[in-house]
């Protein structure tokens, strides 16, 4: 059933146990949430001391969705990630180091310098990079499982959409194809309540989650907060995808804390709405539910800004790419590599691979 | 060898790819069950099955955008645009996703979009256009234009067999009008320019229809020898072939079917000004349709897409320079 959550409302009660997951499993989610935050923070600072070029894009208090829909993903699902959702790049295994120098331009970037911010997907841990024409990687996603159904294959595609994102034309084309042809794939619509400065009741009259049923497929709305609610709700839409019983529409409902981008001081949001949000932070969450469980989450935050020092300090030290490769690799020579697979840290799936 | 039309030679070469390699299918609004607005893919379905050659819905921004999807897990989608008017609902795919894919992350797009294009039947201003220009222009996609037979059938199998986003402009008015003897199997055609008709006197760039309508027109232009130049593949654009017209004819015509300004042919005008400048005994002359929509109505299409007039006047008045 979906999770109703909207501003203004009490955040739903974290339930105590949703079956699926180990502890090493949420202690997982909860040290890529830290990653995601760490890293985009320490980008943050680099950008303010003009290491970073261009703009710089986070997802502060969206780290729930990113980290929760990756999470249930598998090894050989194919992903198109946004901007606001770092730690799905995290989960599949992308090292911060690479991700900083991505930031700031460098060779070592996962783009070689090709590509600023989180415009990058590693072809190798199964990941295509999203493009600025929002939501273009719906369709991409779409053609993605329509291949894994035309030859077999229980796989599935998942990619993250805005609020802002719904209104052009490609999510539309998506859903509908998707629904037509039954395919495997996830749609999680972050909804962070702002695309840029425009506010939900600019963009459409009807709740974008109902319009799945429309499409006819199921769309179900969760705590965009809560990593483990994220994370469940995926594991079922992917379940669904792999029965063949098609495609599922997630609305994660969060707050966009930061502005559209290191420039935008969102003076056009109510302050109280931003404080009231904060008091929902998935970070904070995360961390009640796991002290509630005993582990020892300082220790891990310890470790995980340790990381972030040494990725950072590499990162800095590591060279920018060389002017003379500017030119390089505009069309493919020779035969395509294939994507990879990613990581799949799940516990579920060593179950799952027992199965096989 | 077997004589064939323009179109039964691209119905030919896809067969073989579909036959040859599984990862190739076919896509598009009414290619399976009704064959293809213009018949490409007739029978197909029977062959291949409703997977391989697939119905899709009305939505080219979705047709290009899955193709990408699947061609990035494998795939090697063959699209069809109804018209290639329609690719401008698909464009931000092409231009943005597919185009600058394999710069920005090394990541291959094989996909090949068969752009079902030109005018010169009243199809007006929706199915007639030339949108060549508007992909050259973008970096990333590959440019074929065959104006024969043989070439359609090997540059079609190129386009399906090379790793990139390739649009495949196939002239409508080509398809029934223009037969030759076609290779029997697979072949590939190279991705370069072929002299049409040789000479020394001066020569005429073209492609696509528009290499018919320059043979026709300088084929008995007052006993001068007319060069007839078919470029085959815009992107890459085979400069050296270029350069080697105009240096043993020292005279140019450019021609465009397409709106004038930023046409292909332009693209050659500057290459030649910049490149051949010193062979040239007179101006790089081009002739082009206006930048004007391709009118519905036939006395004024016909005063709007070049005609062999034009280009046997074009060709005097520079032979007179």
């Amino acid at each position: 059933m979906a999770t109703e959550v909207r501003p203004g409302t009490e955040p739903t009660a974290i339930p105590s146990d949703l079956g699926q997951l180990s502890s090493a499993d949420r202690m997982a989610l909860m040290r890529h949430m830290l990653l995601m935050r760490g890293i985009e923070e320490r980008a943050m600072s680099l950008y303010r001391q003009g290491k970073v070029p261009g703009s710089f894009y986070d997802g502060y208090g969206q780290e729930a969705i990113s980290a929760g829909a990756a999470f249930a993903m598998g090894p050989r699902d194919r992903l198109c990630i946004l901007h606001r959702d770092l730690a799905a790049h995290l989960v599949r295994g992308v090292s911060p180091v690479r991700i900083l120098a991505q930031y700031m331009g460098r060779a070592g970037g996962v783009t070689e310098g090709r590509e600023g911010n989180v415009h990058f997907g590693d072809p190798e841990l199964g990941c295509v990079g999203m493009v600025s024409m929002l939501p273009d990687m719906m369709l991409v996603a779409t053609g993605m499982a329509m291949a894994f159904k035309m030859r077999g294959e229980a796989r599935c595609a998942i990619t993250w959409v805005g609020d802002g994102a719904t209104s052009r034309g490609d999510f539309h084309e998506a859903l509908n194809w998707a629904a037509v042809q039954r395919l495997p794939v996830i749609f999680v619509l972050e909804n962070n309540q702002y695309a840029y400065s425009t506010p939900l009741a600019l963009q459409f009259a009807v709740d974008p989650v109902e319009r799945a049923r429309a499409y006819g497929f199921p769309g179900e709305r969760v705590d965009g907060n809560d990593v483990e609610a994220v994370f469940e709700a995926t594991r079922r839409a992917r379940e669904r995808a792999l029965a063949g019983a098609g495609p599922t529409l997630i609305e994660a409902v969060t707050m966009r804390m930061h502005g559209h981008a290191a420039h935008d001081d969102m003076r056009y949001v109510p302050t109280a709405l931003v404080e009231e949000w904060r008091e929902r932070d998935p970070i904070d969450r995360q961390e009640r539910r796991l002290a509630g469980l005993g582990v020892d989450v300082a220790a891990l935050r310890e470790q995980v800004s340790e990381e972030i020092a040494q990725a950072a300090a590499q990162a800095l030290d590591s060279p920018m790419p060389d002017p003379a490769s500017a030119g390089e690799g505009v069309f493919c020579v020779g035969e395509p590599q294939p994507l990879g697979d990613g990581l799949a840290p799940w516990s579920g799936f060593d179950a799952e691979a027992d199965d096989a | 060898m077997p004589e064939l039309t323009y179109l039964q030679a691209i119905s030919d070469g896809l067969r073989e790819e579909m036959r040859a390699d599984e990862r190739v299918f076919v896509m598009g609004e009414d290619v399976g069950a009704f064959g293809g607005a213009f018949k490409v893919t007739d029978g197909f379905q029977e062959e291949f099955g409703t997977e391989r050659v697939m119905d899709t819905p009305l939505a080219e921004s979705g047709i290009v955008g899955t193709a990408v999807g699947a061609a990035v897990v494998g795939m090697r989608p063959v699209c069809e645009m109804q018209f290639a008017d329609f690719i401008s609902c698909g464009f931000d795919q092409l231009v943005n996703v597919a185009g600058k894919m394999h710069y920005r992350q090394r990541l291959a797009v094989p996909i090949t979009i068969r752009l079902p294009s030109g005018g010169g039947f009243s199809g007006g201003p929706f199915h007639s256009q030339n949108p060549e220009a508007w992909f050259m222009h973008a970096p990333g996609i590959k440019v074929l234009a065959p104006a024969t037979a043989e070439d359609a059938k090997g540059l079609l199998s190129a386009a399906i067999r090379d790793p990139n986003p390739v649009c495949f402009l196939e002239h409508k008015n080509l398809y029934r009008r223009v037969k030759g003897e076609v290779p029997e199997g697979r072949y590939v055609t190279e991705m370069k320019a072929r002299v049409a008709r040789p000479g020394s006197d001066l020569v005429v760039i073209a492609h696509g229809a528009m290499v018919w309508s320059a043979l026709e027109a300088t084929d008995d232009l007052d006993g001068a020898s007319i060069e007839v130049l078919d470029l085959r593949s815009l992107v890459p654009l085979d400069e050296q072939a270029i350069l080697d017209s105009v240096e043993r004819c020292s005279k140019v015509v450019v021609v465009d079917e397409a709106n004038a300004t930023c046409a292909a042919g332009a693209q050659v005008a500057a290459l030649i000004a910049e490149r051949g400048f010193e062979h040239l005994d007179g101006p790089v002359v081009r002739v082009a349709a206006p930048d004007v929509p391709i009118p519905f109505s036939p006395p004024l299409e016909r005063a709007v897409l070049p005609q062999p007039e034009d280009i046997r006047e074009a060709c005097r008045e520079l032979l007179a320079y």
